[in-house]
């Protein structure tokens, strides 16, 4: 990957934010801080690592993303529209009566493989689908991306015990380690610690990486698997809110909406990023 | 009534017979293969066999992701297990998420006897009914435990389907016609109709022949499909009968009872109605049999409700 398609994806990862903000603004309800703490993730999942695209979708051989931490929706409409599976004007709707860009993943939208929201339920379903593509010798591979303190729900230990069991090397997850919860702190909420090695212990190929870097995304998904005949599981350092100064690592901004004023700064701050990174004001 | 074999048994050999031939089947087990008797699919199917350990939530997510692939899986697992501590999974990533999952809650109701209320499910209709995008089937017979077994892998919309573990006497002749969703009529009675459903339609039959030595004309339903519950049966038998009663292992909240119940009200009929099963309390201890004779699912329990409810009717 060239220094220039690295800046295309980062400028891309700032478009992703300001409509994530816009969207969010314009329902008046969303998970702000979650939303953007998994951009760069999906943006380099879904424009460098995954064999998907709405031609494709039907085919049983494409790669699978399940977005076990569905409350972060808003990230995933976003690029799902950039990506052509739908209108971007359709993401306008988003919870409003009748819509079907509802406040978690359904399949009524194009793109979305499975209905989540209530956590602890992607990985699981990520091991079954992982599985039947080894029953059947496909060559396809799942990712399912969880929050930090989803890890608190039990199921998703049950599914690594089975990930291990069944040496599922097509299965890569993804945590979105960005510290917080919904009521502060996930140290403090349940003191959850050691996560390389909790992962580690139940049979995954670890890896660490900083989860806001596009540079060392492309690096970690291109060497998968880390180990033949493992899982793998991607422990991405992230900030909740990133991107903008006054949500990153802030508590109230999980499901904070910006009011005008919050909404103006945020677009000035990112449109300033944009900047940085030496390129023009293009329309994403 | 002859004697057949555990409905139990007869799900292992049915679904064993039918993966021989399609390798898409799958049964995905919660170290529950020895309570499902399914030792000889594991030996003689053992790719076709997905073990997830005691993990009842991992079974139906695990199901949930196999189905989303294209494989016809059977989720199999104690109904006391399955659809309580799988519940949220059932009702998210099968029903919600359209995964055509068969789950098969076994050693239903109290089939567990003295094993007591942890190994019970007698809340299992009413928290599935309850859930938009699943389809309860509850076979009496070996017949309809071999007909669901063999409609369920092609049936398009997720199931779910429980049976007990003893063995149950033969309902039916071999060639009668089987459909999920159509009840079956056993016999016609012009004074009071059981319609039971599972291991209690058999002791509906038995208390149905000990009203006719009372002259009391008495019908059977099995209504084997609680969801989509074949109305057009219910009325039919409402207008036909003096007295209606449903029979069924399962609370009085959310089963058959209530549900029957609820659809005479809306349809504005009215007549002498009678919902046995589980009262709301501490269940009795002792075998399943005992259970049942002590909440009155017995032939002699319900030739009495059907007397009971007939007093004044009859006569007048
Ligand atoms: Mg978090």
């Amino acid at each position: 990957m060239s220094e220039k398609n690295v800046q295309e994806l980062e400028r891309k990862s700032i478009q992703y934010r300001k409509k994530i903000l816009s969207i969010i603004k314009a329902a008046n309800s969303g998970h702000t801080g979650g939303s953007l703490s998994a951009v760069d993730i999906l943006n380099v999942l879904y424009n460098e690592v995954l064999n998907v695209s709405p031609d494709t979708f039907q085919d049983l051989n494409r790669d699978r993303y399940i977005q076990s931490k569905g409350h972060s929706v808003e990230v995933l409409y976003v690029v799902l529209a950039d990506r052509g599976f739908y209108d971007e004007a359709d993401l306008d709707t988003l919870n409003q009566y009748q819509s079907h860009f509802i406040g978690h993943p359904t399949r009524k939208v194009n793109g979305v493989e499975q209905n989540t929201g209530a956590l602890g339920h992607g990985l699981p379903i990520a091991v079954g689908t992982a599985l039947a593509a080894k029953k059947d010798g496909r060559s396809y591979r799942v990712f399912t991306l969880l929050g930090d303190g989803e890890l608190e729900e039990g199921s998703n230990w049950e599914a690594s015990m089975s990930a291990a069991h069944y040496q599922l090397d097509n299965l890569t997850v993804i945590i979105d380690y960005n510290k917080l919860q919904i009521s502060g702190p996930v140290e403090t909420v349940t003191g959850i610690t050691n996560l390389k090695e909790k992962f580690t212990a139940f049979g995954y190929a670890v890896r660490e990486v900083d989860g806001n870097s596009i540079e060392d995304l492309l690096e970690v998904f291109s060497h998968l698997p880390f180990e033949s005949g493992k899982p793998n599981l991607i422990l991405a350092h992230t900030t909740k809110g990133k991107g903008v100064s006054f949500i990153e690592n802030q508590v109230n901004w999980h499901h904070h909406v910006p009011t005008d004023a919050e909404f103006s700064i945020a677009m000035e701050e990112l449109d300033a990023a944009k900047l940085a990174l030496g390129e023009r004001n293009g329309t994403w | 009534m002859e004697p057949g074999k555990p409905n139990l048994v007869v799900f292992a050999e049915t679904l064993q017979a039918l993966a021989q031939s399609d390798k898409e089947i799958l049964v995905v087990t919660s170290d529950s293969r020895g309570s499902g008797k399914l030792e000889p699919f594991a030996k003689a199917l053992p790719e076709q066999l997905v073990e997830v350990g005691i993990a009842e939530q991992n079974l139906v997510g695990i199901s949930a992701g196999l189905a989303a692939s294209g494989k016809k899986v059977f989720g199999v697992s104690p109904a006391c297990f399955l659809t309580a501590r799988g519940l949220e999974q059932i009702k998210n990533d099968v029903a919600y998420s359209d995964n055509l999952v068969k789950l098969v809650g076994i050693s239903a109701g109290v089939s567990y006897g003295a094993l007591g209320t942890t190994h019970h499910s007698l809340h299992d209709f009413a928290a599935l009914q309850a859930i938009n995008n699943i389809d309860i089937v509850v076979p009496a017979d070996n017949f309809e435990t071999q007909k669901v077994i063999e409609t369920a892998v092609s049936h398009p919309k997720p199931l779910y389907i429980r049976f007990g573990k003893k063995a149950m006497p033969h309902l039916h002749q071999p060639d009668t016609p089987f459909e999920i969703g159509k009840a079956i009529t056993l016999s016609e009675g012009a004074d009071v109709t059981f319609i039971a459903i599972g291991e209690t339609v058999a002791e509906a039959v038995e208390a149905s022949q000990l009203l006719a030595q009372q002259r009391i004309a008495a019908g059977v339903i099995s209504m084997h499909t609680l969801k989509p519950l074949d109305k057009e049966a219910v009325l039919k038998a409402a207008l036909f009968t003096k007295a209606l009663i449903t029979v069924e292992e399962h609370s009085v909240y959310g089963g058959l009872g209530s549900t029957v119940a609820s659809l005479l009200m809306d349809a504005q009929v009215y007549l002498p109605f009678k919902a046995v099963g589980f009262p709301d309390e501490y269940t009795v201890t002792g075998s399943q049999t005992e259970i049942f004779s002590h909440y009155g699912i017995s032939p002699d329990g319900l030739a009495e409700t059907a007397q009971q409810l007939l007093t004044g009717v009859l006569t007048a």
